[in-house]
């Protein structure tokens, strides 16, 4: 493990409730690392990357971004956001602003960019997505790949140092899923760290540098993927990936 | 032509694009379709051809056939001076027509009145077009400076001072007013403001933009100053149980519109607020008010609260009425902008969030603009509901559009068969048109902002 991690996760749990949805959760990530992060529905995939940049609240632990503690100090949480681009399953565009509009926004209100900037930034990583055409029209009016990688681009303007996906293809048709995974590769190889829950085990293999299984909130296991497809150690990991891959 | 019952089928050419086969559009389309396609459908278009008929005849022989157009007084609208059957009396609405629109405001003062009315339909009409640009400006126009305006316009008065004189007065010093004191403190207030707006702004490069527009704004505020001699006394005061008509019906109206928006903005976002205290305020306030009638509020506006405010503090009793129909109209408004809140999915202030974006823009800028589309057509809604309900102000002795009719019917010179179905019709349209443009301009945004909708 790195000596510099930008992302450090110590025994961090969290409960829904009365529910124990993270448990003993520790996790660093290295600068320039990609990581992948699988597991059958509800082991707490997703939970684990929101509590990166605050969108849940843990209530044991401690996790740091790049040296800022996240807790309930609403600045170090505004801070650590910035530095993280997040991509969410449904897209969460803005419906009613342009594509364009979407790729400005946080650069001119929270960076306080001037609009003739960010709307050239903006048209940078729009163009860098493959879709400047696009770029007038409203969500509505897109595909669901085309709003997934606006998705991608809007994340991109604030210049993240982290980009989590969070199940990134998974509300695509299939004939999208590839536009949306080659976006991903193209960021992985210009070497953004980035953390990705995903059920594209054909991705894993060909970017992650290490795959984290999770289950019942708990990590089970974590290795590089070439060991992780070919021999994996717990009973549960054997367990999914034969009913995944088949 | 065996496609589908084959196992191996491949197309060869794309089935071509065809008309339409029956006539499904035009007059003859509709008639096809929708108007004559079945028994029932017959009968039904049939019997609301009978009732159109029934409705429409009388009402066109009341309003244009039978009415009388010209006369000085009662005897015109007379059905043994007329020689048939009166319908509508217009030289009744002519003849109390100023009275109608103005109420008891003095004669040679109406002007005031009429510039009001003027500059409202300048502002508001390019704030209404969505094609006019400057929109920032004109809506800061109409919804700020211009109710200062408005004020000085029809209620009249002067200046005494700004900063200066507020802060004497808050703390006993005595102040007596003069012209050079007034541009004093007119001049010092504008530069400290201006000052405050640079440092507000974030220093010298930042914050020029802030403290110009708070130049000019002071700068328009000396120009209104000028034109009304706001700094000496002003236009002759108009005590608003003078005003009346129409006049009152539109300031309560638009007012209560304009002021209960963001009375229910607020009120919705603490309800829906994580903050305990804010969110059991938010609830309270607005139970109270959906829990009390209008006339409940009117009457306590007038009669109650004076008795409870200390004895030399005194509230115009329309300021007062005001007041309490925007906060009355703000806590229904709170509840259908609620609903367009909860309407909006959780991703969309998670996504805001995760870009960095503090609580205030994220409802700014992506939570209250799609929230408020959602509910465009429940918030006209209600306030064309409240246009109409304006009119409860009557039994706080406030003379509305329909009370200064009442008081024109006890006028013996117009006493005719007619004159009451008449007023009531004259005033029906009015309200009717109101209603209905305010109805037809929802429906023109909701179209507009159409496309942008999922």
């Amino acid at each position: 493990m790195a000596a510099d991690p930008i992302i450090r996760i110590e025994k961090l749990n969290k409960w829904f409730g009365a529910f124990h949805v993270l448990r003993d959760i520790d996790l660093s990530v290295a600068r320039r690392e990609r990581i992948v992060i699988c597991g059958p529905s509800g082991s707490g995939k997703s939970t684990l990357i929101r509590c990166i940049n605050a969108l849940e609240e843990f209530q044991e632990g401690t996790v740091t971004v790049d040296g800022i503690e996240l807790g309930h100090n609403l600045k170090h949480v505004e801070e650590v956001r910035r530095e993280i681009g997040m991509v969410f399953q449904s897209f969460n565009l803005f419906p009613h602003l342009t594509v364009l509009e979407n790729c400005t926004l946080a650069p001119i209100w929270v960076r306080n960019m001037p609009q003739k900037e960010a709307e050239a930034a903006a048209m940078r990583y729009l163009e860098r997505v493959r879709i400047p055409e696009q770029a007038h029209k409203y969500p509505g009016q897109i595909s669901g790949g085309q709003q997934q990688r606006v998705a991608i681009a809007r994340a991109l303007t604030m210049n993240p140092k982290v980009m989590l996906f969070d199940e990134p293809t998974s509300a695509l048709d299939p004939e999208m899923v590839k536009e949306v995974l080659d976006t991903i590769v193209d960021l992985a190889n210009d070497g953004m760290t980035m953390l990705v829950v995903t059920h594209e085990m054909g991705f894993a293999r060909e970017v992650a540098d290490r795959v984290v299984f999770m289950d019942m909130g708990q990590v089970i296991e974590t290795n590089a993927p070439d060991e992780f497809f070919s021999h994996p150690r717990h009973e549960r990991t054997k367990l999914f990936l034969s009913q995944i891959l088949r | 032509m065996s496609n589908g019952t084959d196992t191996n089928f491949v197309r060869g050419a794309l089935a071509p694009e065809r008309q339409a086969p029956v006539v499904t559009t035009g007059v003859v389309g509709l008639m096809r379709t929708r108007l004559f396609n079945s028994p029932t459908n017959i009968l039904l278009t049939l019997i609301s051809a009978v009732v159109l008929w029934l409705l429409l005849v009388p009402t066109i022989r009341f309003l244009f056939i039978d009415a009388v157009w010209q006369g000085s007084d009662r005897t015109a609208c007379l059905a043994e001076n007329a020689g048939h059957p009166v319908g509508a009396c217009w030289p009744f609405i002519q003849a109390k027509f100023t009275q109608l629109i103005y109420g008891f405001y003095p004669e040679d003062q109406r002007w005031r009145a009429n510039l009001t009315f003027a500059l409202a339909v300048l502002l508001l009409a390019p704030l209404l077009v969505p094609k006019i640009p400057h929109k920032a400006l004109n809506a800061a126009l109409f919804f700020i400076a211009f109710p200062f305006l408005a004020f000085f316009l029809l209620h009249g008065g002067g200046l005494d001072g700004f900063a200066f004189y507020w802060i004497a007065e808050l703390f006993g010093a005595a102040w007596t007013p003069s012209l050079t004191r007034f541009w004093f403190d007119f001049s010092i207030t504008a530069a400290f403001v201006t000052m405050a707006m640079l440092w507000f702004g974030g220093g010298w490069p930042n914050g020029r933009r802030a403290a110009l527009s708070s130049a000019l704004t002071f700068a328009g505020i000396a120009v209104v100053i000028v034109a009304l001699r706001l700094d000496q006394g002003g236009l002759p005061i108009v005590d608003t149980r003078q005003w009346g008509g129409l006049l009152v019906t539109l300031v309560v109206s638009v007012t209560g519109i304009v002021a209960s928006m963001p009375v229910g903005i607020a009120l919705a976002l603490g309800r829906t607020s994580r903050i305990p205290l804010l969110r059991a305020f938010s609830v309270m306030f607005i139970e109270f008010w959906r829990g009390v009638p209008l006339i409940t509020v009117l009457f306590f506006a007038t009669y109650m609260l004076p008795l409870f405010l200390p004895g030399d503090f005194t509230i115009d009793a329309l300021v007062r009425v005001l007041v309490g129909i925007a906060l009355f109209a703000g806590a229904y408004n709170a509840e259908v902008i609620r609903g367009g809140l909860l309407a909006i999915p959780r991703g969309q202030r998670e996504a805001a969030n995760a870009l960095g974006l503090s609580y205030w823009k994220t409802t700014g800028l992506i939570v209250l603009p799609q929230a408020l589309r959602h509910v465009i057509p429940s918030l006209v809604n209600s306030f064309i509901a409240l246009f109409k309900d304006t009119t409860l102000v009557l039994i706080v002795a406030l003379f509305d559009l329909l009370g200064q009719l009442r008081a024109t019917f006890a006028d013996p010179v117009w006493a005719t068969p007619t004159t009451l179905f008449t007023g009531f019709a004259f005033t029906g349209i009015i309200y009717w048109i109101g209603c209905f443009a305010m109805s037809r301009y929802s429906l023109f945004v909701e179209r507009r902002l159409d496309p942008h909708r999922r």
